[in-house]
């Protein structure tokens, strides 16, 4: 692993991308790992394009910049593809996860020419079928853990359990369902 | 034990207080400080402190209410940013001349206008001169630090001035990093019960608040505060010291980072210092004799020691997160450049103004400054000493 893996994420305004990112950090503390989770704010408001980022390193983070040449990219929106880069500064040797129901040699074709791994996931049917309703977020989380290999999966799945017996300690029935949707985005991925 | 945790600097902040438990906070939201309020009263709502809650409506009010409680000999807390700041104006002086050891969590962004959310230190540095303390952090862990030492400077009986402690809005407010934090009683311990040595509701000793002072009295009340405002530079020393032994991490006035034979140097505030760190390291590797200087207390300003710390350094750039609007120079330009003319250094030094709006700082950016510093360096001239960086022209 090198030093420090660095990540983007592309949604908009309520689709959770900050929250997965921030849940990115907090699992990736859990396993020992330094940890940076937060989101790039403009003028917040549902639907609009929000980007988050993540930086997991075996070594302190000191650096407080955005992230402009990310190892990996994480689409929560495929519209977005429409009026963003998403793949600017990406690393050629990194990937791109995106949240789509076309093929991969379809999506290809929105990537300006993007030469590394390209995968897809279909979230909304991850998250519908678990949950019921559409939370494209745990899906993204999932997806973004098993392509970047940044921690061992099982343990990512003990942790987000714990986290989720935490988080969802007053509504415990829905514990299941969000393991499940880790579970299915895993062999979704594409 | 000590815990290792992750939070946001907001959560560490928030975090720090329950474990202070002041008698009183009183404060009104704004972007970015709001989740501090917020935080905080869940924690007065859930009995984890027994601190008094005053949901005020503005901040002329918030601080308002931290005078008075502090004045009734309560320990007070405000959290507030930007126009929330300039909203507090008049009762900032009002604090620190009458002495008041009150503390503002302060998340620095810009002050209008164009209206705007994001970090720059406009906010803070225009209220350098109100005769408060200023302690600015790097990242969530230095403001955590910070804000458990910061009653024990205020409070201190040689000082008894109200702190700002300032971190970066959004950089490091909303950020999410690992945090060391210290046990509960360790903090309470530490910071100790508050005892005045007088206060309003002291029925023993009746004494007046912030009356009329004529001309014959009001100087020598200025001089007597700047005075307290001096010592507080030893005091933050001391209580640093002894902040090391419960928590192992030391603290001076300033960090200096590879400074020993550094021949070019950035002095810089905040969280563009960790970042300008890694481009310190980066030319290092390239056998380049570069430091950083990060100034941790800005009021009051260790002058005579950043000029003894930049002894040997060539060149130097003076960072600053504001825009001063007199074509001369910033804070961190004036006070560092006084201080060198009066150590008859013969360092050169460029005054730059950055990050304004949130204008995001990158390690390419300060490898660049350096580059621009080596120069200067070989020529031994500046020839514009007033300077932006990562602004479209």
């Amino acid at each position: 692993m090198k030093n420090c893996v660095e990540i983007r994420w592309h949604g908009r305004g309520g689709q959770g991308a900050k929250t997965a990112a921030l849940l990115l950090a907090d699992v990736a503390f859990k396993t020992g790992m330094y940890v940076q989770g937060f989101p790039e704010y403009g003028p917040e408001r549902m639907g609009a394009p929000i980007t988050a980022y993540n930086r997991i390193s075996p070594h302190e983070i000191r650096v407080h910049s955005n992230i402009y040449e990310p190892d990996f990219v994480v689409v929560v929106d495929e519209s977005l593809l429409d009026a963003i880069d998403v793949t600017e500064g990406l690393n050629p040797d990194g990937a791109i996860l995106i949240n789509t129901t076309k093929t991969k040699e379809e999506i290809e074709k929105c990537l300006n020419g993007y030469t590394g791994k390209v995968y897809t996931i279909d979230a909304r049917k991850v998250s519908v079928a678990c949950l019921g309703k559409y939370f494209p977020n745990t899906p993204m989380l999932a997806g973004i853990v098993k392509v970047s290999e940044v921690m061992d999966w099982d343990s990512f799945l003990s942790e987000m359990e714990a986290s989720f017996k935490h988080k969802f300690s007053s509504k415990p029935e829905v514990i299941e369902g969000n393991m499940n949707a880790l579970k299915m985005a895993y062999s979704e991925v594409k | 034990m000590a815990r290792k945790d992750r939070l946001s600097g907001n959560e560490a902040v928030a975090e720090a207080l329950r474990q202070i438990n002041p008698d009183v906070m009183a404060a009104f939201p704004i972007t970015p400080s709001t989740e501090i309020p917020q935080y905080f009263s869940k924690l007065v709502a859930n009995g984890q402190v027994d601190s008094e809650f005053i949901p005020v409506e503005s901040e002329h009010s918030a601080m308002s209410a931290v005078i008075g409680s502090q004045s009734a000999g309560a320990r007070s807390v405000t959290a507030t940013s930007s126009a929330g700041l300039a909203l507090m104006w008049e009762e900032l002086y009002l604090a620190a001349s009458n002495r008041l050891p009150c503390v503002l969590t302060l998340v620095n962004r810009a002050l209008s206008g164009p209206i705007n959310i994001n970090c720059d230190h406009s906010d803070s540095m225009g209220a350098r001169d109100a005769g408060w303390i200023q302690i600015y952090a790097e990242n969530n862990q230095e403001v955590y630090d910070n804000l458990v030492m910061a009653y024990r400077i205020g409070e201190h009986k040689d000082v008894m001035l109200p702190v700002m402690i300032c971190q970066d809005g959004f950089i490091t407010s909303h950020a999410v990093e690992n945090i060391e934090l210290l046990e509960d009683k360790k903090v309470k311990d530490f910071v100790g019960e508050y005892e005045p040595e007088n206060y309003l509701l002291n029925p023993e000793c009746s004494m007046a608040v912030g009356p009329y002072s004529v001309s014959n009295y009001y100087f020598e009340a200025k001089r007597a505060q700047a005075e307290a405002l001096k010592n507080a530079k030893q005091v933050t020393l001391d209580v640093a010291k002894e902040f090391a032994q419960i928590s192992g991490r030391e603290y001076g006035l300033f960090e200096e980072y590879k400074m020993d034979d550094a021949e070019l140097a950035v002095v810089i505030i905040g969280s563009a210092a960790g970042t300008t760190k890694d481009a310190v390291d980066e030319l290092r590797a390239q056998g380049k004799k570069v430091g950083l200087i990060k100034i941790r207390l800005f009021r009051p300003f260790p002058a005579s020691e950043i000029a003894e710390a930049l002894k040997g350094v060539k060149a130097v750039a003076l960072m600053d997160r504001t825009e001063s609007y007199n074509d001369n120079c910033g804070p961190i330009g004036a006070e560092v450049t006084t201080a060198l003319y009066r150590a008859k250094s013969d360092c050169l030094s460029v005054n730059y103004v950055y990050g304004l709006g949130g204008r995001d700082v990158r390690v390419k950016d300060m490898i660049g400054i350096f580059n621009e510093l080596e120069k200067i360096a070989e020529s031994g001239e500046v020839t514009d000493p007033y300077r932006y960086m990562g602004v479209r022209e």
